[in-house]
């Protein structure tokens, strides 16, 4: 952060929250003056903003010139903590990223925090104050919030909602129903590193490389794209279930087939490694930084060039292409030579045995 | 992993399969069933068979874990954990296989049942350590290969005398179904492909009643290259003539096995009389349980469980599939109303399932198409 923290105000709360030790309680989301304190000094000290400090239930924001886009998501990772994030990066991440799938440039952010009773105040500040940097560093404030706390038990932790708002340029027309037949598929980077990153944390899996989730705001990225190319026909982030449930949804949803060449695929040697050893299908692999991006043929070239040159995109790589189909499959040419249907993975990948 | 990647040089692939073109006796046609779902899943994976002579026939056999359990076993499995209170562990392929009532261990978990998907039987320790108040339970399935660390488990758990650790012992032994598969039915098999990670347990001595028998035995291992070679070195040998065990995992395996591996499932585990398999039936010693020193481990004991016999669901084909008689499509339920999201029999839960091995990988249709 590098605005200065507001100061405490000393004869509202006599006494500062103990950060270090302190446990949040049932009293923090009472509406009394415990829920005022923990409002004022870890959310508002670092979200702190016009909007935010214009002190209501709601943010007054100036009109939009444009389409306004609206999305939102909820967050409930477990672990809190994990290499390369945490919940709070995440829910700014992903949010900004569903908004800007469109096209769109994010706006603002809201933000509501569903907290379990006895959840460390270190960890809850730690988890805002990354919101925050997030935030700052995208460019996208955080302009209203709630907090709720349940009982122990009811909840894991934290789970935050976010709600994004943005803006699309007229003449931008991006969509899961508008691939065509003759498009290039691109990706905007390696694939499977969250989704790994996160089992290898919560499963106490200690690979020699450290692999670190992906999570990143993709905006500035699509931006560069949009302008560089107008006639993108779709983009979407590959988030749960891979690039295999995402290919196939949007096959379904567009009424084409997928071809991707295996060999094309970015995979970092330690994610293939994990997912050797894991017995998973790094296709299907969560992603939280990475985004599909589905474009005539002949231009294919150049945003794959606009891509690498963008913030998270250095890995881009034209992954395949989309063939008429009926039966609406997406199907892999292995490197091995044979060629293979990519299936919709049933929820979380389950480790085989043997 | 540059090493695995090795093995899936295509290039490489399509030199063995034209190999084994040549070796093909065109008027003669050559069946194999590759025992084990590591193999089977590689197949599809790869679409092995796709590369094959026509002669070339490959059926699955019954070497997944969760497709051979029965349903009564599933059962006792959820009872434990539901009835009993228990802190049940569980590999995770074993979660969303169908019981009785279309109820498995995910829904008894989404039921409030306390159930945890574990990696490896150090975590379950780790589990019954952490929860002394509990009772902890460990559901152990599989073949040789996931045996040790199931004896390895009950080996600490009584040198840390934890007196809330218990094993639900599901383990089965590999030879006994291959003989089960040769006894039954007649397939006209004249070989099988071995896995390679049950032999590094056992060898493969316990083989060579088969190749007397007169099949082709090569043992293999699981990337696609492996399975080529060995079924380039069946295809020699039934043209020979000449029926023995091969060895084409050579890259991880000594002969032997693992002697250690096998005196502490000796010392820990013991023969069964008999238990049902799923489309096998009942086997005379074909699975093992906890040892009578280790009684006090043992949660079929501990929590009295006894076991039913239940019949598979009505029109569902895993008895076939598991025994090589029917091809995962020639099942009435398959891709209709049994798909992975949905699993109606075993087959369809792992991806070592014939069934979910096929529907994953598209299998089917090329089937469809051609
Ligand atoms: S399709 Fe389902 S019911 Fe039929 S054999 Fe396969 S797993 Fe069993």
């Amino acid at each position: 952060m590098n605005e200065q923290p507001r100061r405490r105000d000393t004869r509202l709360f006599p006494r500062p929250l103990d950060i270090a030790n302190g446990r949040v309680d049932m009293t923090h989301g009472g509406g009394g003056r415990a829920m005022a304190q923990l409002v004022s000094e870890i959310f508002g000290q670092a979200f702190d903003n016009e909007f935010l400090s214009q002190g209501n239930d709601m943010a007054v924001m100036p009109p939009a010139d444009g389409r306004l886009v609206m999305s939102t998501d909820g967050y409930v990772i477990s672990p809190l903590f994990f290499p390369g994030g945490d919940i709070g990066s995440l829910a700014v991440h992903g949010t900004i990223n569903d908004v800007a799938m469109s096209g769109a440039t994010p706006l603002y952010l809201s933000a509501s925090f569903i907290i379990e009773e006895g959840l460390p105040l270190a960890d809850l500040r730690r988890i805002v104050l990354s919101m925050a940097d997030a935030s700052r560093a995208a460019g996208v404030p955080i302009v209203t919030g709630d907090t709720k706390v349940v009982e122990r038990g009811k909840a894991d932790g934290v789970f935050i909602s976010t709600a994004g708002v943005g803006v699309l340029a007229d003449g931008l027309e991006i969509g899961g129903d508008r691939i065509q037949e003759g498009d290039a598929i691109l990706v905007s980077g390696s694939i499977g590193d969250h989704g790994i990153a996160i089992l290898s944390k919560r499963e106490n899996l200690d690979f020699e490389t450290a692999i670190e989730s992906d999570s990143a705001p993709l905006h500035r990225m699509i931006r560069a794209m949009v302008e560089a190319e107008p006639e993108i026909h779709c983009l979407r982030d590959p988030t749960r279930g891979g690039l295999a449930a995402t290919l196939n949804e949007l096959a379904n949803q567009s009424g084409v087939g997928l071809v991707l060449e295996e060999e094309a695929l970015p995979i970092k040697p330690a994610v293939r490694g994990a997912c050797e050893l894991l017995g998973i299908d790094p296709l299907g692999v969560a992603n939280e930084g990475k985004l599909l991006a589905f474009c005539p043929k002949d231009k294919a070239e150049a945003l794959l060039a606009v891509m690498q040159a963008a913030p998270f995109g250095s890995d881009a790589a034209i992954i395949g292409h989309v063939v008429a189909d009926p039966l609406k499959l997406v199907r892999l040419e292995t490197s091995f030579g044979s060629e293979r249907v990519v299936e919709w993975l049933n929820g979380e990948q389950l480790p085989r045995i043997c | 992993m540059k090493y695995a990647t090795e093995f899936r040089d295509g290039k490489l692939a399509r030199k063995i399969a034209a190999a084994i073109d040549a070796e093909c006796t065109p008027d003669r046609s050559y069946t194999f069933m590759e025992f084990c779902g590591g193999h089977t899943h590689t197949i599809a994976r790869y679409g092995l068979e796709e590369m094959l002579p026509k002669s070339i026939r490959l059926v699955h056999g019954p070497g997944c874990p969760v497709c051979v359990l029965p349903v009564g076993r599933v059962d006792s499995a959820i009872e434990l954990a539901r009835d009993h209170g228990v802190i049940l562990c569980s590999y995770g392929d074993m979660m969303r296989v169908p019981g009785s009532h279309r109820m498995s261990l995910l829904r008894a978990k989404a039921a409030g049942a306390d159930i945890r998907m574990v990696w490896s039987t150090l975590d379950a320790l780790k589990i019954a350590r952490e929860n002394p108040d509990r009772e902890v339970a460990f559901l152990a399935i599989g073949f040789e290969t996931t045996t040790p660390p199931t004896a390895m488990a009950l080996k600490i758990a009584k040198a840390e005398r934890l007196t809330n650790f218990s094993i639900f012992c599901n383990h089965v032994l590999t030879p006994a179904a291959m003989r089960a598969i040769l006894d039954g039915e007649s397939l006209p098999l004249q070989g099988i492909i071995g896995p390679g990670h049950v032999s590094a347990v056992i060898g493969i001595e316990p083989y060579q009643e088969f190749a007397d028998r007169g099949q082709a035995i090569v043992v293999a291992g699981f990337e696609p290259l492996d399975l080529l070679q060995a079924i380039l070195m069946l295809t020699r040998q039934v043209n020979e003539g000449r029926p023995r065990v091969e060895n084409a995992y050579v890259r991880a395996l000594p002969a032997v096995g693992n002697p250690k591996a096998r005196e502490v499932i000796a010392e820990t585990l013991q023969l069964r009389g008999a238990f049902e398999w799923r489309g096998l039936g009942r086997l005379p010693d074909s699975a093992l349980r906890v040892a009578d020193d280790y009684a006090d481990f043992d949660a079929e004991l501990k929590f009295q469980l006894p076991y039913r016999a239940v019949p598979d669901p009505k029109s569902c084909a895993c008895a076939d599939v598991v025994r090589g008689l029917k091809r995962p499509e020639q099942c009435p339920l398959f891709g209709r109303t049994c798909t992975p999201d949905e699993p109606i029999g075993s087959c369809m839960v792992s991806s070592e399932g014939g069934c979910a091995a096929h529907w994953l990988y598209g299998r089917h249709r090329n089937k469809a198409a051609a």
